[in-house]
């Protein structure tokens, strides 16, 4: 029997080792470079039953792609035995970083045990991964504990196959693990319980500290203490832009927040990612922490480190960000934290078990009980997608915001951990060292790099001077958006496909992002688009969506009118400007963007006119909006490839003159959205037959919007793909522009 | 438009297609101006066209900039321009008037450089087929003895200087010719540099680099220099000079100062020992009152430009491609 997938590294051969003891079958169990390889022999019931089991009953972290079986002589044996590794070329899939698993807790919890309260306590179910591993195989000596050897108690569970621990390559125990260490500036450092005193005192006092955590430092203070939130809001620079929020327990997790059964089930799984929920009415967190969001980042400890941090009374939730400068990656190296986090934290925290690769924390949201994964890092990165079509060994460099890079060979795509905005050195760098890392664990040799059209994308430049002779491929920004979404779905076929973002570079130098593409890998038609309109001075329209409401509305011949709330918000010289800026047409693109359109939606209704962090404007909107579906949609004209937003804004406009409230705005433009989808489904599945719709770009993270363009096209029969494994934002356009650019035909 | 725009697109259109056809020895070094030995006499010789609208502008006329735009490319090689030749391409149907206006600018720009306009050639395109006036100038200029100054003499270690406040120019160009008033009215900085060069030489022979940030601006000249050096450029943010209106027109229009057009404006690549005393010197003279260090050159990321942001980050600083296009999703 051949099994394949992950299956290395997660304690599958012992798992195989007590399966086969349990039914009696003698044989042997062994990794080899394709796979684990089992021989059983015992009674043909019993042999059944394994082969079912071996799918059905694996370990957690083993993901088991294939099983072949063969039938072989009798041998007569009476043993099960686990072979060593055969090495060999071959491809091992590595896991991602797992949360610590139950039976670690209830030993670190254990007053008798002698990991309790041991900081490093993992097994072969949990602990780090990806974020460990230098090299293949995946062996002790080449992770990042090789520089604790093992003692003789930890040695025994590791070469022992009935052990939770066989090897388990991150074992340690307090006689031979790493040490936690407490830092502060001009004081002794302070060790192991000592320095968890000392960190709660801090906390408890008001202070930030930078904590290690598995992928790299986070900032970490009372997310009740509005005065501390808001110095480290102004440390590093963050504008309004959300933190994430570390609660005790689920129980103080349902206490700020809404907790469904599909949201426990991903805040306490093996990923423990942060979870995108609705903030109570009076949660007891910080205003700062997300300010005008209606949301709230929520994750639970998934390190024994974490769970220190609560074990006396004090903050039950914290807040808890990346540890790093405004748009640079996150710290993973203690040197590097103590001097780049020097300006943002009062103490350190952390330990002498170092992280091989940065890895951000995931945030994913829940919609119609599905997972729409917003940032895919910890817990999912390195896992590869399965593709549904052969590509040759590539890499896609991505995009330049939010960025994550792809490998593929063959069925197979590794879309990397969030790398971040490319506008930074620090982040180019971190993308080499990443890219570098993953080629390393994945075998994958690239005979070509697949880019964004974008001339001025880092990522792209960057693909041009490291080609090296290979070919390098632009793919356009929406095709690849559309696509990572057909290959997540191992879909391969044409599809009508809505690519609704802020901003993607179109072949016609435009900025496009209100797009209607009938997409198959191979190339796109774009059927329909929203109106251009002038994005006045580029990224300072971006920033300033009072302006884009009066771009709007000039296209679509409405008057400035001075009640309106985006015309007093750009009162005075800032309005004179943006009219001649717009007569003149001086540092204006011409755009289709739908996200520009929910920023002058979003101001017109008096929501938001300025945008301190991406998609504000949207979110905001979003998050007011009311949820009486008989509101009736704001109709969009739709004429020949066209979509004319004028009557969408002329009806805005009425209803903000007529007082109409901001939340039954937005009810109606979401409404007139997902309306306006079926329409224009309808007509390609009446002239071209095509009867599956995708959805995707940044604008398809609107869980409204999500939710009820779903309902209006599955109620008219269509299929609906939808993002559940990759994100629909940029993070995601790696994966289509691998699926477009090195497909093999 | 793109090809003309100093950025990326006119720097494939040099290397792909001029280069190959005049390859020299001379030519390679893609400087401003070319510097070689004629008899036993160092010369400077550089040539440049003038194709600005709108004709007349705040603080300056395309007669000043055709004069200080070859006396400045002289001076980025230290040299002290001497004589210069004047070439008018003249639109069928330009009043004559104007065309006084801009000889007389002309003459006395040369005057105020002090520079002798030697030789020149007039000629006139059909309607319709120019814009008005279009000028171009060449000069020639001795190079002092001892004096080294080109791209590729840039180290790490050694200190980035500009002149003076930055942006000044494209803005006040901007705001004629789209009839925008950024506020207070902001004039273009247009001036002869060969003074300030010599004064700077007075103290300090060995300048390494010297460049004036036209077209493309700080940011191009930069990412210029750190490729023909092979050394990484570091900027800090908040060291640069930029006056509050050039701020806030740029804020406005979503433009980055970096990358707009200055005249009258040098960047100095100078030994961080001599540092010191090029600032003096430089503040001591008219045009140099507001000059300012503002980066240094690095042993990291060789070939690249990087401002430090105020909150210790570092952003990457390229060459423009064409206009610029937002990026943000
Ligand atoms: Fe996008
Ligand atoms: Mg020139
Ligand atoms: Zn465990
Ligand atoms: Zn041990």
């Amino acid at each position: 029997m051949l099994v394949t997938g992950v299956v290395q590294g997660v304690g599958f051969r012992p798992f195989v080792y007590s399966l086969a003891r349990e039914l009696g079958l003698s044989g042997q169990v062994g990794n080899t470079a394709s796979g684990v390889v089992a021989e059983v022999e015992g009674p043909e019931a019993a042999v059944t039953d394994f082969a079912g089991r071996i799918r059905t009953a694996a370990p957690p972290l083993a993901v088991v792609s294939t099983v072949a079986v063969e039938s072989l002589p009798v041998l007569g044996g009476t043993e099960f035995t686990i072979l060593d590794s055969t090495a060999g070329a071959g491809r091992t899939l590595v896991s991602p970083d797992v949360a610590t698993c139950a039976d670690c807790w209830s030993e670190f919890t254990d007053p008798s045990d002698r990991r309790y309260r041991h900081p490093f306590i993992s097994c072969t179910n949990c602990g780090p991964r990806f974020t460990i591993i230098t090299g293949l195989p995946y062996d002790r000596p080449a992770t990042t504990m090789s520089e604790f050897p093992l003692c003789p108690d930890c040695a025994r569970e590791y070469a022992d196959p009935a052990d939770r621990r066989f090897h388990a390559q991150p074992i340690a125990c307090p006689a031979c693990g790493p040490r936690l260490q407490l830092v502060q500036p001009g004081l002794e450092p302070a060790h192991d319980e000592d320095a968890l005193a000392v960190a709660h005192a801090l906390l408890v006092d008001g202070a930030i500290l930078a904590v290690k955590g598995i992928g790299g430092f986070h900032l970490v203070c009372d997310a009740a203490d509005q005065a501390v939130v808001t110095t480290l809001r102004k440390r590093k620079d963050r504008g309004d832009k959300p933190f994430a929020v570390m609660a005790a327990d689920l129980g103080t997790a349902r206490r700020i927040a809404e907790v469904d059964a599909d949201e426990e089930e991903l805040l306490t799984g093996i990923r423990h990612p942060i979870v995108l929920l609705r903030r109570r009415p009076g949660a007891a967190v910080a205003e700062a922490v997300a300010p005008g969001n209606p949301d709230l980042g929520v994750m639970l400890p998934y390190t024994p480190l974490h769970q220190f941090l609560f074990d006396q009374p004090g903050p039950g939730v914290l807040v808890m960000t990346s540890g790093n400068l405004s748009g640079e990656p996150i710290v993973t190296a203690d040197d590097e934290a103590m001097t780049r986090l020097a300006g943002l934290a009062d103490a350190w925290l952390g330990h002498d078990r170092p992280i091989h690769v940065p890895c951000d924390d995931s945030v994913v949201r829940i919609v119609d009980s599905t997972e729409l994964p917003v940032r895919r890092s910890r817990g999912y990165a390195p896992f590869p997608v399965d593709l549904p079509v052969p590509v040759r060994p590539a890499l896609a460099v991505g995009g330049d915001l939010k960025n994550t890079f792809c490998l593929g060979e063959g069925r197979l795509a590794w879309l990397s951990a969030h790398v971040g905005d490319m506008d930074d050195l620090a982040t180019l760098q971190a993308f080499e060292r990443a890219e570098q890392h993953l080629e390393r664990l994945t075998g994958v040799r690239p005979e070509l790099l697949v880019t964004d059209k974008h001339p001025a994308y880092r990522s792209r430049q960057w693909a041009e001077r490291h080609a090296d002779g290979r070919p390098v491929i632009g793919v356009q920004h929406h095709h690849a958006h559309l696509a990572s979404l057909m290959a997540e779905h191992r879909y391969d076929g044409e599809i009508i496909g809505f690519a609704f973002d802020g901003t993607g570079y179109g072949d016609d130098g435009a900025v496009w992002g209100g797009e209607v593409l009938l997409t198959g890998y191979d190339g796109f038609e774009r059927y329909a688009h929203l109106k251009y309109v002038p994005l006045p001075g580029g990224d300072a329209g971006v920033h300033n969506p009072c302006r884009m409401a009066l771009s709007h509305l000039r296209a679509a011949g409405l008057r400035w009118d001075p009640r309106l709330p985006s015309v007093q918000a750009c009162r005075g010289p800032e309005l004179d400007l943006l009219e001649a800026q717009l007569a003149h047409d001086i540092a204006c693109a011409p755009t289709s963007s739908m996200g520009r359109l929910f920023d002058a939606v979003s101001s017109l209704a008096g929501v938001c006119h300025r945008a301190g962090y991406e998609a504000q404007a949207a979110i905001e909107l979003e998050g007011l909006a009311s949820s009486d579906r008989g509101l009736g949609g704001y109709e969009f004209e739709v004429d020949a490839d066209q979509i004319d937003p004028g009557p969408v804004l002329a009806a805005v406009v009425r209803d903000v003159l007529a007082g109409v409230a901001p939340s039954v705005v937005s009810a109606r433009f979401h409404r007139g959205l997902a309306e306006l989808m079926v329409t224009l489904a309808e007509r390609v599945r009446a002239a071209e037959g095509l009867t599956t719709v995708g959805l995707s770009g940044g604008v398809f993270v609107n869980k409204v919007l999500l939710s009820a363009t779903t309902r209006a096209l599955t109620g008219a029969g269509f299929a609906v793909l939808r993002h559940r494994r990759v994100p629909p934002t940029d993070a995601g356009i790696a994966l289509g522009q691998l699926a477009v650019g090195s497909r093999i035909r | 438009m793109g090809h003309g725009g100093g950025g990326q697109m006119s720097a494939e259109l040099i290397e792909h297609l001029f280069v190959p056809a005049f390859a020299n020895p001379v030519l390679d070094g893609l400087t401003d101006s070319a510097v070689f030995t004629l008899g036993d006499v160092r010369l400077a010789f550089s040539t440049d066209s003038f194709v600005v609208q709108p004709l007349f502008f705040p603080g300056g006329s395309i007669g000043h900039l055709a004069v200080n735009g070859t006396v400045n490319d002289l001076a980025m090689s230290g040299a002290q321009a001497a004589y210069l030749s004047c070439g008018f391409i003249l639109e069928e149907g330009v009043e004559l008037s104007v065309v006084g206006r801009i000889a007389a600018d002309l003459g006395d720009a040369a005057r105020r450089a002090g520079v002798t306009v030697a030789t020149g050639d007039t000629k006139v395109v059909d309607a319709g087929h120019g814009d008005g006036v279009y000028i171009n100038t060449a000069g020639v200029g001795l190079v002092p003895a001892g004096v080294d100054i080109r791209p590729q003499r840039a180290v790490p270690g050694d200190v980035v200087i500009v002149s003076g406040q930055i942006g000044v120019h494209g803005i006040a160009i901007m705001s004629v010719r789209e009839g925008v008033s950024f506020g207070t009215e902001v004039v273009s900085d247009c001036a002869p540099l060969n003074g300030l060069v010599a004064t700077m030489l007075a103290v300090c022979a060995d300048l390494h680099v010297l460049r004036d940030p036209t077209r493309g601006g700080v940011a191009t000249s930069l990412n210029e220099i750190a490729k023909s050096a092979g050394v990484g450029i570091e900027l800090t943010e908040s060291a640069l000079p930029v006056p509050e209106t050039v701020a806030n027109a740029c804020s406005f229009l979503g433009l980055d100062p970096l990358y707009v057009a200055n005249e009258g404006k040098l960047l100095a690549i100078v030994p961080r020992d001599e540092a010191d005393a090029v600032l003096a010197a430089m503040r001591s003279h008219p045009l140099g009152s507001d000059a300012a260090v503002i980066g240094e050159c690095v042993v990291a990321h060789p070939g690249m430009v990087v401002t430090r942001t105020a909150f210790g980050a570092t952003r990457v600083v390229d060459t423009p491609i064409g206009e610029q296009l937002p990026r943000i999703c």
